[in-house]
């Protein structure tokens, strides 16, 4: 091969393109190879020393969820022909790729309520930022308001981003466990860009969208009339609501809510929990943002024969033709996710979705008001909820958490270490999935209470927590 | 006049046929339904086409808690009263209909794919059995550290090894893509001038950069500010002299570049660079030319962001995911988003998320939910233990052998002639050719090349990229291929260089033996059909 390209040896190929002062002149520093046993063996290990939702009875949630995924979803994921390619930029030999897309935008917009859907991004909380961008990018509005109510992770990854790209972040606070309607029409005014909330909740209460929604045009409509007069408003705030999709089959879809874009974190669609990811992020909207929207869309199409088949479409949006003007730096979303998404929902089916989500309301119903039973366990809020709840324990969550881990429940998620706000300490967040029966829901009542109960002796006996 | 001696079958080596299944590819039109593959033959119907009513796959658990009225749980203000129109199939129906449209994708596992500045190298399946091992993928992200050490110390390891191979101490490894990665940096270039008291406006890119580069200055908030290449392929020093001032906040840079070209006047740009108080920012989509031989971090860059889907052996999934960790230098790490991942006394690992001084103590915050790309991680590290510094390092020294000896391959078969090398004489782990001259002494485009190396059963080369290079052909064979496959490729643009002087239809019509064949792109642009309508 050397004698072919002209040249004496393969160091010659690197000398006479590379300086010698940036030249590295020592090994990497790195461990030695090993063979594919013994790095199988290392990672066995590593995964050993991780407790999975496999190790212990797992209410963890707060925008990740142990769902059954089913086997099929693996057998297709791991499949050559949609593990390996690349993005489908050759569209007469990635129609099995592309036809994923189309059909995952369809059931995306179905889900939603939204008629048109991109072909995924990463992952739910920075697909709220996208949509802030998007929205920004739409109106030229210099606010994004904000419910409290959005998982702390989005609010962070908005503030994050709208620093880069100029926009404010206003937050609106909770009132009974949902926005307060009164300071989230406050809020708005006529340099709104995007009103964003969640749907269910960061805190799991079923929020009002339609009144959310119809809020924002009353309130720009008559801030508009005092603010703006002689003004041409471009138009009004993009209305954004983050959804969980599974919750879909029984919740109004954001579409009938009068929401324009519906954005959300994937996962719970036949994601495997990856310890945070790779899963992939919803992305819907209403028609007139087809055009700014971020991410691959698939489009049909027909061959120079006549048949149909599918291409990337709307490209110039997309930063390899505009660059500068391109609506998003998005290339690569998440295909492979975004199939199994795909997959998962055509295997719930139409009945499916609806009859999982009546399952999940009943047991974390139960759930709910067995656990608000427990002396020192009440519930954050009345409102109403559909797969997780807040509770507010009179002991510190963590060590409680630590006592439950003792006998092998792992009770919920430490609301204070994801918000850091102090009024939030002594919250704990219950997801109840259909993974978790009745046995188990009824051994968790038990083994907090009894938690609960030591905590608080331990506390009488010492002064302070004997739980680290 | 042309030639067509000038194009050689196969100089001097073994006798074969340049189509990578050894079939001669279809040179005839094939018209619908009239001797069509049984592929074309199968009209593409969606998911929603097929099915019956009350057909299932899902089997609900039992209602094992208290039968209470819906109406009680949820008011029916808030509840859906229009069902999504989900498909209605078996099991069976569903795995048919998957893996039968999964024949219509062309995959790496089946072919060569020598698509520039996406580095398709082979995908070990012992990756696939790590990261589907419980520990790691039924892990939950908000699992308490001290029953995630093994996750941590996974990452914690990753992060010191992307260190080591950039040569930039601080890593994080929370972006979601490249492109996600190069936001981070430009956000971090944006925080690190305002916590000096300064405000910059200006991020320069070179005109052959990648086009995530520009369209993430303009999502940072900065404007964008075009370099020009010079003759070497190069950055134009002249024209950096003239646009760095202290106005600029950034250059953006791959090196080698999207040409294939290591850039020899790094060491003067980035002394240019930090002479007007900007950062130097590397997109590492080409690393893979450059691991265990040269480091961005002892060139001069101040960020790099990394494609654990490209050098890192991550699957490509046919569009994601991908995972674009950051590593920076010390001057940029108090910015890094949060949580990190620290190393506590007592060696247990742990999650920072309000760092007191150090990476992340002026933290940018938070890029996406969670810790990035975990599964992806998983993978990477894997491949890192099995092929070790020296290995990484091997991987791209073949890699730079693979791809000048396929250059050099494709001059022997006289193919400069029609697609000469856009600069330079050698190249690093890719080269670009330009189709010009073929466009106009052969009559095909690089578009018709591209589409006829379909039927030869090879994935095409990047087309069109980069923009300065006039009908460009970008070329990365990576370092998994063999010298047998190298051989064939090149054998194959003869052929169909060949076939061009002869008949040049043939590769304008071409494909004809793909599942479709060319698909009207415009059609669908101007009236965007992107969802199944259902009645």
């Amino acid at each position: 091969m050397l004698a072919t390209i002209g040249v004496g040896s393969l160091q010659e190929i690197f000398d006479r393109q590379i300086p010698e002062a940036v030249r590295l002149d020592r090994p990497l520093q790195l461990p030695d190879g090993l063979g594919e046993q013994d790095v199988y063996e290392h990672l066995r290990a590593l995964a050993a020393r991780n407790t999975s939702v496999e190790d212990e009875l797992s209410f963890l949630g707060a925008g990740m969820y142990d769902h059954y995924v089913p086997a099929l979803i693996d057998m297709l994921m791991e499949r050559s022909e949609f593990l390996t390619p690349y993005t489908p930029y050759q569209p007469e030999i990635s129609q099995g790729g592309l036809q994923v897309m189309f059909e995952y935008q369809t059931a995306v917009s179905e889900l939603t309520g939204l008629p048109v859907s991109n072909a995924s991004v990463y992952e739910g909380p920075s697909a709220v930022a996208a949509a802030g961008y998007m929205a920004k990018l739409h109106n030229g509005g210099q606010r994004i308001v904000v419910s409290a109510g959005l998982h702390p992770h989005s609010l962070q990854t908005l503030r994050t981003n709208a620093h880069g790209y100029g926009a404010a972040v206003v937050e609106v606070p909770l009132r009974d466990g949902v926005t307060d309607p009164d300071a989230w029409a406050e809020a708005i005014d006529a340099d709104t860009s995007a009103a964003i909330f969640a749907q269910p909740n960061f805190y799991g209460a079923i929020e009002d969208a339609a009144a959310l929604s119809a809020s924002v045009r009353t309130a720009v409509a008559a801030s508009f009339g005092a603010e703006g007069a002689g003004f041409a408003r471009p138009s009004d705030p993009v209305v954004v609501c983050q959804v969980d999709p599974i919750t879909l089959g029984v919740l109004k879809a954001p579409g009938e809510c009068g929401v324009d874009v519906a954005v959300g974190e994937g996962q719970s669609l036949g994601n495997r929990l990856d310890y945070g990811g790779p899963s992939f992020g919803l992305f819907a909207a209403r028609e007139e943002y087809l055009r700014r929207m971020p991410g691959r869309i698939a489009g049909e199409t027909v061959d120079i024969d006549g048949r149909r088949g599918f291409v990337l479409t709307l490209q110039t949006r997309e930063q390899h033709i505009r660059r500068e003007k391109a609506t998003s730096n998005i290339c690569t979303a998440q295909a492979l996710n975004a199939l199994g998404g795909v997959v998962y929902l055509t295997w719930l089916g139409r009945r499916g979705i609806v009859e999982l989500g009546e399952l999940l309301l009943a047991r974390t119903h139960y759930a709910r008001e067995a656990l608000a039973s427990i002396d020192g366990v009440e519930k954050l809020h009345e409102q109403p909820v559909i797969r997780e709840f807040a509770l507010r324990l009179d002991a510190d969550v963590a060590a409680v958490k630590a006592r439950c881990a003792e006998r092998g429940v792992n009770p919920g998620v430490d609301v204070h270490s994801l918000s850091a706000r102090d009024e939030d300490r002594g919250v704990l967040l219950v997801a109840i999935t259909e993974r978790r029966s009745r046995a188990d829901i009824d051994r968790l009542v038990e083994v907090l209470a009894t938690a609960l109960a030591a905590e608080r002796e331990a506390i009488g006996a010492a002064g302070t927590s004997v739980v680290a | 006049m042309i030639d067509e001696n000038h194009l050689h079958a196969d100089p001097g080596i073994e006798s074969h046929h340049p189509s990578a299944n050894g079939r001669r590819p279809l040179a005839a039109p094939v018209a619908a339904g009239a001797g069509a593959t049984p592929l074309q033959l199968q009209a593409a119907r969606t998911i929603f086409q097929k099915g019956a009513p009350g057909r299932r796959a899902f089997v609900c658990p039992p209602l094992d808690v208290p039968d209470v009225d819906i109406g009680e749980l949820l008011p029916e203000r808030f509840r859906r009263t229009q069902p999504a129109r989900l498909p209605e199939v078996s099991e069976p129906e569903i795995v048919r209909h998957y893996v039968g449209i999964s024949k219509r994708n062309f995959d790496l596992d089946s072919g060569f794919y020598p698509l520039g500045s996406c580095t398709m190298k082979h995908n070990p399946r012992l990756h696939e059995r790590v990261a589907a091992l419980p520990g790691h993928a039924r892990l939950h992200p908000l699992q308490d550290p001290e029953r995630a050490q093994g996750a941590l110390e996974l990452m914690w390891s990753l992060q010191g090894a992307l260190a080591e191979v950039s040569g930039l101490p601080h890593v994080s490894l929370q972006p979601s893509a490249g492109s996600h990665g190069e936001l981070a940096g430009v956000l971090l270039t944006r925080a690190y001038h305002e916590d000096r008291g300064e405000t910059r406006h200006k991020v320069l890119t070179p005109d052959t950069a990648h086009g995530t580069n520009p369209a993430t200055v303009t999502m940072a908030g900065f404007e964008v500010v075009k370099l020009a290449t010079n003759a070497d392929g190069g950055i134009d020093i002249d024209d950096l002299r003239a646009k760095a001032d202290t106005d600029v906040a950034c250059l953006m840079l791959t090196n080698p570049n999207t040409l294939g070209l290591f850039d020899p006047n790094i060491s003067e740009i980035a002394e240019i660079v930090h002479g007007v108080g900007a950062t130097l920012y590397y997109d590492g989509a080409n690393l893979n030319a450059v691991m265990g031989v040269s480091r961005p971090g002892d060139m001069g860059f101040d960020i790099v962001h990394f494609n654990l889907h490209k050098s890192f052996t991550q699957p490509h999934g046919g569009g994601g995911p991908g995972s674009g960790p950051i590593a920076v230098s010390d001057r940029v790490a108090p910015f890094l988003p949060v949580p990190v991942v620290v190393q506590r006394r007592d060696g247990s690992f742990d999650l920072d998320h309000d760092p007191e001084g150090g990476a992340g103590s002026k933290s940018i915050g938070r890029l996406r939910g969670f810790h990035g790309n975990y599964g992806c991680f998983v993978r990477s590290y894997a491949y890192i233990r099995s092929l070790g510094g020296d290995g990484l390092k091997d991987a791209s020294q073949a890699a730079v052998l693979n791809a000048n000896y396929l250059l050099a391959r494709l001059k022997q078969h006289g193919v400069a002639e029609y697609l000469p090398l856009a600069y330079g004489e050698l190249c690093m782990h890719e080269f670009v050719l330009s189709g010009g001259p073929m466009k106009k002494d052969l009559k095909i485009k690089t578009l018709d090349l591209a589409k006829r190396l379909l039927d030869f059963g090879f994935h095409p080369p990047t087309v069109y990229f980069p923009l300065l290079v006039e009908e460009a052909l970008m070329v990365e064979p990576t370092e998994t291929e063999t010298k047998e496959t190298l051989d064939a490729f090149a054998a194959a643009i003869a052929e169909i260089l060949r076939e061009a002087a002869a008949d040049p239809t043939i590769a304008q019509g071409a494909p004809y033996s793909t599942p479709v064949r060319r698909l009207d792109e415009v059609a669908a642009a101007k009236t965007p059909v992107i969802r199944e309508a259902l009645d």
